[in-house]
């Protein structure tokens, strides 16, 4: 049977849709997989009525964008401090010449719009901590495009943090895409219920690193030469100037120095951008394996949005893709399990109902008797202070004062304290509310 | 989503906190270091110092060597750790200038796992005892003062006078050092 027969109106001829013939079509009866009370009015309206979070307009950002644009997404934000580099034109395919030097958001967002007429892109050159929860509250799904671990620790920490049970809203999935050369993955979390960023830090391997003595004695190869004049040179030569690594006088002084150091070793290769791309730790990015990734994130948050199919990510099921390109094509998808022991989501925060008058030594005195911890060795802390320290001896001597304090002094309602103990391998955090 | 809501109601256990709270949380690097510094092992021959504590992402920590060729020498290394702990490994320098094979005038030092062989699984203690093997074993190896490997690979009594030496606050080969001795 074809499908028109059936809906007619959905084929996008005589319709006011037209841009959106064929996504229609597919959104417009339940499938095998949809769930059973599934509505077909209801996918389009969601996608529609949703606001995504781009985090990245680089090499996946660009790509990432223009899927949710094309795919009829029309409030979407996006973050990026960066600044368009000459060297991002081969991939970065929503700047032009012009742009070099422009923000990235900025750029790509105007881009976006021009071409998708409709959709709105709201851009912000900013870094992410810049914003606090109730700027991510307003979104339904956050997408990250970001070559920085650190980053996406962050908005992982974040968003596991904002989860509140008595607000739905509050869960929001978080889609992340990475690539390396061939290489790439896309994941998705659904914060406090399924494996997160920091459950899975091991699975990107620390940065390759030459030892030291090697760069300082015996380098082999030019990479040695620049990392040397980077790690050691810069420290005793120029040891007052912050090193700037988007400022060309100082990537000059260090690809000279690092030349001088090459050819006293008759090492060959050392070059001006090789220079920049070793201090600034440039990952080779391929053009096609950010359009393989971004699609699979965009795939995965269109399923969320619509219900329209299973997505990675469903609580207990995969929620981790791998693309291996560089030997072959295999792509793996797996179940990463959440990790009772994670920092972040392992042991979400308890509410510790606290006199504000009792001391900091009672409440110490309390923990050694609750029976889940029987802390005896208690370290201490919030985000700003570090409260009560058992160990190491000196900072014992410089907290131990505190315990005299009232709670009421050194906290404010709402607060988080961590507590660790060298008797378990989890740690304890409370959110202190004042009774 | 309303269907990952309600699994995420069954899931949560009755005890958790409700409700959010704008306050700052403790970041994942502040809770790995603190954890790190409730198990530090210091011994007698090693001792931190907070030049401020409530940031425990910076701190020194001097180490007494009671043994080997350094023996009653004060040696003080600054530890810097960044947000991206334990992904990066600590930056650790020392802050004299000494003779050592293994650590240049600059203060670098060549211990493998505080670069090359740095996993997130290793921790603060590690470091340290790393630090303290360096001063009972240092080896003319890895290099990062090649005068000083030298001299350590081809007279380890020439060595040892040279330690001592420029622990005492004077020169070898025109070099001179930092006084480190108690
Ligand atoms: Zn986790």
């Amino acid at each position: 049977m074809q499908p028109e027969a059936l809906a007619p109106a959905m084929n996008g001829e005589g319709t006011d849709r037209p841009r959106w013939k064929y996504m229609d079509r597919i959104l417009s009866r339940p499938g095998g997989y949809t769930d059973e009370d599934y509505d077909p009015d209801t996918p389009a309206n969601n996608i529609e009525a949703a606001k995504i979070l781009v985090i990245g307009a680089g090499g996946l950002g660009c790509e990432i964008l223009k899927n949710f644009a094309l795919s009829g997404f029309k409030n979407i934000d996006v973050i990026d401090m960066d600044t368009i580099d000459v060297s991002n034109l081969n991939r970065q395919f929503l700047f032009r010449q012009k742009d070099v030097g422009k923000s990235k958001a900025s750029v790509a967002a105007e881009f976006v719009m021009k071409r998708v007429p409709g959709c709105k892109i709201n851009a912000h050159i900013c870094k992410i901590q810049d914003m606090d929860e109730d700027y991510y509250m307003q979104f339904t799904i956050v997408v990250c495009g970001l070559d920085s671990i650190e980053a996406r620790r962050w908005m992982n920490a974040t968003l596991v943090g904002m989860v509140d049970m008595e607000n739905p809203d509050s869960l929001k999935p978080l889609i992340d895409g990475g690539t390396e050369g061939f290489k790439g993955q896309s994941r998705v979390i659904f914060p406090t219920m399924t494996s997160c960023i920091e459950c899975q830090l091991d699975m990107h391997a620390p940065r390759a690193a030459v030892p030291l003595c090697t760069l300082a004695t015996i380098p082999r190869q030019p990479q040695h030469c620049i990392e040397w004049a980077h790690i050691i040179k810069w420290d005793e030569e120029r040891k007052d100037i912050q090193l700037d690594t988007d400022d060309p006088e100082h990537i000059t002084w260090l690809y000279q120095t690092a030349l001088a150091r090459a050819q006293e070793f008759g090492i060959a290769g050392v070059t001006y951008s090789m220079t920049q791309g070793v201090v600034k730790n440039i990952i080779p990015a391929i053009a096609s394996t950010n359009a393989i990734i971004a699609a699979s994130c965009c795939n995965e948050a269109f399923k969320i949005v619509t219900s329209s199919a299973p997505f990675l990510g469903n609580p207990e099921q995969n929620n981790y893709m791998l693309y291996t390109g560089d030997s072959g094509v295999y792509t793996y998808t797996f179940e990463h399990q959440k990790k009772d022991d994670c920092p972040v989501c392992g042991n979400l925060p308890k509410d510790l109902p606290v006199n504000p008058q009792s001391t900091l030594g009672e409440l110490v005195e309390s923990f050694a008797e609750r029976p889940e911890s029987q802390l005896k060795k208690p370290n201490m802390r919030t985000e700003e202070k570090t409260l009560f320290y058992s160990a190491p001896e000196s900072l014992r001597q410089q907290t131990e004062g505190n315990l005299k304090r009232k709670l009421g002094e050194m906290l404010v309602d709402g607060e988080e304290v961590a507590v660790s103990d060298p008797a378990f391998t989890i740690d304890f955090r409370y959110k202190i509310r004042f009774s | 989503m309303l269907k990952i809501w309600s699994m995420k109601q069954q899931q949560q256990k009755s005890d958790a906190a409700s409700g959010q709270s704008k306050k700052k949380k403790v970041t994942a690097a502040q809770l790995r270091v603190q954890k790190d510094l409730s198990e530090l092992s210091l011994g007698t021959t090693m001792t931190t110092h907070f030049p401020n504590p409530d940031d425990i992402l910076n701190f020194t920590l001097t180490l007494t060597p009671d043994e080997g060729l350094y023996k009653s020498g004060i040696f003080t290394f600054t530890f810097a750790i960044s947000q991206n702990f334990p992904h990066e490994p600590p930056k650790v320098k020392c802050k004299e200038k000494i003779y050592h094979p293994n650590i240049d005038l600059e203060g670098n030092v060549c211990l493998n796992i505080l670069r090359e062989d740095w996993k997130p699984v290793l921790n603060l203690n590690a470091v340290i005892v790393g630090l303290q093997f360096l001063f009972l074993e240092p080896n003319a190896q890895d290099p990062l003062n090649k005068d000083a490997a030298n001299d350590l690979q081809q007279d380890r009594d020439r060595f040892r006078r040279n330690v001592r030496s420029a622990m005492g606050g004077g020169s070898v080969r025109g070099e001179s050092f930092d006084r480190v001795m108690k």
